[in-house]
């Protein structure tokens, strides 16, 4: 459509440049109606869909205990602040643990692939945790480290259920984003490191400034899936009795027997995710900009 | 366009409509089909209530059973004191003993709305009025006082009221009205640990994690007796308001059993049966100090 505009005007001026036939006028008015219809048709499509669902959920017969048990106005109110003050903790150790879980899974990948027979306990190590972590159920190994550390009462090694909690979801996810981050180095395609080793780069120079740059572009969608995936588990940490947003409501919804309290928890969660996803496609879309700058040659 | 896309398509949206259509078809399905008996038949008639299996009476607690509310995890072996008053309750009700059926329902399930699969739930679970808005209660079966336990020779074990509770780390399981106390009652400095179940209270006990934890009366015997013997009960806190904490049977709300489960309990209170059970099964549990 902008198109047909530009060149309009364009080909209207007094140079007698070009100007639409009459058949294209048409077809494109015909266009724009079809868009039109088409926009309106889909409109009234998800109205009827929308107003389907609403009665059939609100003409239940449970519904008004449904109502009454999950969205209750004055436990919303009471618990906003509670699951508020629990996300504080979620937050924190989604920041921590992220970041580790970043540094330690690339310190893994990393080490998985190097070359040589030099690194081959390395390579086996960084293996064997990547296999063992990523089989240990997530709960197992909180239970473990939570749990289990304390009862070796080993000096100086901590007794908070969040700093061990933090532990063991560092633990887990690292294996994770290990298997993500070596997954990206290896779909660089090797005539990369080819032609970097050609250039004169040593293979730890290729592997930084060629590889992993491209590696990394690519696994920013898993990563992120990791990521959300390991906010959300950081409520697992309660397990050790911290009070995470999830465990506010238990204790409200424990007392009350009103659900309310966790579509509260669980809202907040959801709106947590947006933004970190926003802000990764923004992200990606910056560097897929750059990548095209310089990628045109 | 071409003719598949849109028989396709077509197909499509014949779909929705007969998907929308099963939808709107089967919601109205009959929730309380006992609502209408529930007033008139009030008279409980022996093995002929309405229950959910109808000749049978389903009675759901929570897996683990704990001691020493059930014996060795079994709620059908009859021994410990909810086993006990579950068994004395359905003969009452004209159910022997091979007319019971156990159901595991997790204590935070046995609340959600929506259709019940159990008749009643006996879980160590506190009336309050709050909670009546979810569920119906039978009259209470126990009188329950919370207790704390804590590891000897700990500086939580020489409190001696509630104020020398004030600076101690505590932990008590959700849902529970021991937590309540520790937010209503003691109102400690430090946020107090909140467990999914007692067993992490209890390790965390054990660990240093938690200096000490809240548990109902009869519980904190157990641990400090079997589980965790190098604890002792610091003491048991007063009843809140001047009346007692009751523990009742959970029913569906506006279950048409309440009322005859409600005068099986108040029949077994008065005639002394739930007197000897307690007497049984809780006989140690009478005597702690009193944190005031």
């Amino acid at each position: 459509m902008t198109v047909y505009k530009e060149e309009l005007t364009e080909g209207s001026g007094e140079h007698g440049g070009y100007v639409p036939s009459q058949r294209r006028l048409d077809r494109e008015r015909y266009q724009r109606a079809r868009a039109r219809r088409a926009t309106a048709i889909g409109a009234l499509s998800t109205l009827v869909t929308g107003a389907v669902l609403y009665l059939v959920v609100v003409n239940a017969p449970g519904w008004p205990r449904t109502k009454e048990t999950f969205f209750d106005w004055e436990y919303a109110r009471e618990a906003f602040p509670k699951v508020l003050e629990g996300l504080w903790l979620n937050v924190r150790l989604l920041l921590v643990c992220g970041a580790a879980v970043l540094v330690l899974g690339m310190l893994i990948a990393v080490a998985r692939t190097l070359r040589g027979p030099v690194f081959f306990p390395l390579r086996v190590l960084a293996a064997a945790y990547t296999d063992f972590f990523r089989g240990l159920p997530l709960i197992i190994n909180l239970m473990i480290v939570v749990l289990g550390v304390p009862a070796l009462r080993l000096q100086g090694v901590t007794v908070d259920p969040v700093l061990l909690g933090g532990t063991a979801l560092t633990l887990t996810y690292s294996a994770y984003v290990a298997e993500v981050f070596r997954a990206g180095i290896e779909s660089v395609h090797p005539s990369q490191r080819a032609a970097a080793r050609s250039l004169g780069l040593s293979n730890r120079q290729a592997l930084r400034y060629v590889v992993l740059p491209q590696a990394v572009r690519r696994q920013v969608p898993p990563l992120l899936n990791d990521l959300v995936s390991l906010q959300k588990d950081t409520g697992l940490v309660s397990i050790g009795g911290a009070v995470d947003a999830v465990r506010a409501a238990d204790i409200i919804a424990g007392r009350s027997l009103n659900y309310t309290p966790y579509i509260i928890a669980g809202l907040v969660f959801v709106a947590l995710t947006i933004p970190m996803t926003r802000f990764t496609d923004w992200v990606t879309a910056r560097m897929d900009r750059r990548r095209a700058q310089g990628g045109v040659t | 366009m071409h003719p598949a896309p849109r028989a396709l398509r077509r197909a499509a949206a014949a779909v929705t409509l007969a998907l929308l259509a099963t939808a709107v078809g089967c919601a109205p399905q009959p929730e309380e089909p006992a609502a209408g008996t529930s007033s008139a038949g009030n008279t409980c008639e022996k093995g002929k209530l309405p229950t959910r299996t109808s000749g049978r009476l389903t009675i759901a607690t929570d897996e683990p059973a704990y001691e020493p509310w059930f014996k060795d995890d079994d709620p059908a072996s009859g021994k410990g004191f909810e086993s006990a008053v579950a068994y004395a309750v359905a003969r009452h009700l004209g159910y022997g003993k091979d007319k019971v059926v156990w159901q595991t329902v997790p204590f935070n399930k046995a609340f959600a709305p929506g259709e019940k699969t159990f008749d009643f739930d006996i879980n160590q679970v506190s009336v309050s009025d709050e909670r009546k808005k979810a569920v119906d209660f039978s009259s209470g079966y126990y009188d329950v006082r919370q207790a704390v336990v804590a590891l000897k020779g700990s500086k939580a074990a020489k409190a001696k009221s509630v104020a020398d509770l004030k600076d101690v780390k505590l932990g008590a399981q959700v849902g529970t009205t021991s937590l309540d106390y520790i937010d209503d009652v003691v109102r400690p400095t430090r946020a107090p640990a909140v467990y999914g179940k007692n067993d992490q209270a209890k390790s965390a006990l054990k660990n240093g994690q938690v200096d000490a934890v809240v548990v109902d009366l009869p519980t904190a015997f157990y641990i400090t007796g079997a589980e965790i013997t190098d604890a002792t009960i610091v003491g048991q806190f007063e009843n809140q308001g001047g009346t007692p904490e009751q523990f009742g049977l959970v029913l569906d709300k506006g279950s048409a059993l309440t009322s005859c489960v409600s005068r099986a309990v108040d029949a077994l209170r008065e005639d002394g049966t739930l007197g000897r059970i307690e007497q049984q099964w809780l006989s140690d549990a009478v005597d702690a100090p009193v944190l005031k």
